[in-house]
């Protein structure tokens, strides 16, 4: 019923829906139920200008996360993706507000210097074999450090910067069907994911991902460039983190450097809500796409209600724990 | 067994959801208060405040803040889950003011009033501001310590965060007092513990450590005092002076054994309850004062118990 190690699909339904429709169709459907559940116990809640908030606030969450699914497919893990967006929204407020120079400058800097920092983590764990969690643990404290350092411990404002609000509030798509404004760092997101679903399924860099997670011995006794690959696909999440520091920015209008802890894990739960092995080689970026809405209709939802707030916490954990056990209920029952 | 297991999910939800609303009737008048943290007791104290004023007023009132002072992100995203609510009026205690302002008009637009707390907003949005004056409080401390400390000496600062008003404020205030003041006193290092008990411990006997003849220590928020407490006494440096910021058990009682000199308190209880009657003030349409001053007071061994300080103190 499931693929296992999901091999690369030539088409695009096939590929969004690759490695087992039945569990995508599962998340998607607790989904379902906690859209419903929330719109039937309170009127506030389906309404365009609450989704649109919801939306917004998934953005930055699943941009991390979709970062994330990539390196927990090779089988390894990254705790720095929350202190590198910080990282790269600081990266971005000095090139813009420190440097003056002009917008594209500063998105090409913090994206170059999010690709940057993974190529480091990357290093560390192929070159020099330290296990992943450490590496990024390693890195998440120094990035963390370094953006502090770098602002001189103050928010960075991009108030000379116009229309730099725009990159993650503006709405494109509000300006061609006005009933629709969905701001731009939802329409980001999903770019993010497409290409990142499109790398996944259709590219050598793909089909070495998954190998990696799968038996990475395997691939490494067949000639291939091991350390490489692994290598590209950190970096490639840090350009992915890159992004989330410029959507984190543009929303705040600022670069907070003290923000970023406590993210990485967030983002984690996203992905393996979305049925994405912590053990490797298996993972769709759809799935966790699904789990990072479900954690924010979640969170608004309980808010909307009015449920106390350490009850809200109590819940999310609890959903945490259900959403993977049900996933691998179903898989022992499959495989 | 899909459905099965999706019937007994949909359940357990569908019990989750009608346990939310018993939390809110739909008559009273409903007041959001979006807080800077929740967890922390000077946050609960807010809180109480707050159910005191919504109690006596007959009005509903739902209060929330993120994790940590830096989450300025999660701040905005409670922020616009509250305006969904609809609510009569908001209570706000910006993290970072100018990430909030779109926010802040979208509410402003939708004819819903504004009350900052704790600190203020930098725009005119807000119909009134009830906050503790940190930068006054902190001059205060400073002057305690020099009082204590002879006036003159090395001084040392540990504090909770770089970024947040409160920490830059009570910081400054501190700093520029003895710069003023007290050119004989010098302050050796400002070291930064998140407000981290065990942190803001380690940070002070490093400190202690690095000079060997200081002579006082500010902690400048709840948690950094106790850890300059837990440090001096680790240390066993009981001779050095410590000045702490806010209360709590612990903090309250370092100072009844001597551990500590004296602290500052704001008036977390009165944060609360000024917002929330100046929240239902202005919903109402009826004038509100714009700066609400809560107040500050410093405290040691000898006033703890008086009722006028008693009442401002948490545990």
């Amino acid at each position: 019923m499931s693929t296992v190690e999901a091999a690369p699909r030539p088409r695009l339904a096939a590929r969004l829906f690759a490695s087992g429709a039945h569990q995508r169709l599962l998340a998607f459907a607790s989904l379902i139920i906690l859209l419903v559940g929330f719109s039937l116990a309170s009127p506030n809640f389906m309404q365009m200008s609450n989704i649109i908030a919801i939306l917004q606030a998934t953005s930055v969450n699943g941009v991390l996360a979709v970062a994330a699914t990539l390196v927990i497919i090779t089988g390894g893990i990254d705790l720095s993706v929350g202190t590198l967006m910080t990282f790269c929204a600081v990266i971005a407020g000095v090139v813009l507000t420190y440097w003056g120079m002009p917008m594209p400058l500063g998105i090409l800097a913090a994206v170059a210097a999010g690709a940057l920092c993974g190529l480091t983590s990357g290093t560390f764990i192929a070159k020099m074999k330290i296990p992943p969690f450490i590496a990024t643990l390693g890195m998440m404290l120094m990035l963390k450090g370094l953006s502090l350092v770098i602002s001189g411990t103050r928010p960075i404002y991009f108030n000379d910067t116009p229309g730099f609000t725009e990159i993650a509030s503006g709405s494109v798509i509000g300006a061609v069907i006005p009933a629709l404004p969905v701001p731009n760092g939802v329409l980001i997101l999903f770019l993010v994911a497409i290409g990142a679903s499109y790398i996944l399924g259709r590219t050598v860099l793909g089909r070495y991902t998954f190998a990696l997670g799968s038996n990475e011995e395997a691939v490494r006794l067949s000639g291939v460039n091991v350390d490489a690959w692994k290598m590209a696909v950190y970096a490639l999440a840090g350009g992915i983190c890159g992004i989330a520091g410029l959507l984190i920015a543009s929303r705040l209008n600022s670069a907070q450097p003290a923000l970023g802890l406590g993210y990485e894990l967030e983002a984690i739960a996203a992905v393996v809500i979305g049925g994405t092995s912590l053990a490797g080689g298996r993972g769709t970026i759809l799935g966790t796409l699904i789990g990072a809405l479900i954690m924010s209709v979640l969170t608004n939802g309980l808010r909307i209600l009015s449920v106390t707030q350490e009850w809200q916490t109590v819940v999310t954990g609890a959903i945490i724990i259900l959403a993977v056990y049900i996933d691998m209920m179903r898989r022992r029952r499959t495989v | 067994m899909f459905t099965r297991r999706l019937f007994l999910g949909a359940i357990s939800a569908a019990a989750l959801l009608a346990s939310g609303f018993s939390a809110s009737s739909q008559d009273k008048m409903y007041i959001a208060l979006i807080s800077k943290g929740f967890q922390h007791q000077f946050w609960q104290a807010v809180k109480a405040g707050a159910d005191k004023a919504a109690a006596e007023l007959g009005v509903e009132v739902t209060f929330e803040g993120p994790d940590n002072e830096t989450m300025v992100d999660r701040q905005i995203d409670m922020l616009s889950a509250a305006l969904a609510k609809k609510p009569a009026a908001i209570g706000f205690a910006a993290l970072d003011s100018q990430a909030a302002i779109p926010l802040l008009k979208q509410a402003d637009e939708a004819g819903i009033p504004i009350i900052a707390f704790d600190s203020g907003v930098d725009s005119d949005i807000p119909t009134a501001t009830a906050a503790t004056d940190n930068l006054a409080a902190a001059a205060l401390a400073a002057d305690k310590m020099a009082e204590l400390i002879g006036g003159s000496g090395k001084v040392a600062i540990v504090a909770h965060d770089q970024t947040s008003r409160t920490g830059i404020d009570r910081v400054e205030g501190f700093q520029k007092q003895v710069e003023e003041k007290y050119p004989d006193i010098e302050i050796v290092t400002v070291q930064y513990g998140g407000g981290d008990h065990l942190k803001s411990t380690e940070i002070t006997k490093s400190i202690l450590q690095a000079n060997p003849d200081l002579k006082g220590i500010f902690g400048a928020n709840e948690g950094s005092a106790i850890g300059v407490v837990n440090g001096v006494r680790e240390m066993n440096r009981t001779d050095v002076v410590v000045i702490g910021y806010d209360s709590g058990a612990q903090q309250k009682q370092a100072i009844k054994d001597g551990l500590m000199a004296g602290a500052i308190t704001q008036n977390p209880v009165g944060i609360g309850y000024e917002t929330v009657k100046a929240a239902v003030a202005a919903a109402k349409g009826e004038p509100v004062q714009k700066e609400i001053d809560t107040g500050f007071y410093y405290y040691d061994k000898n006033n703890i118990d008086d009722p006028e300080i008693a009442a401002v103190l948490y545990d």
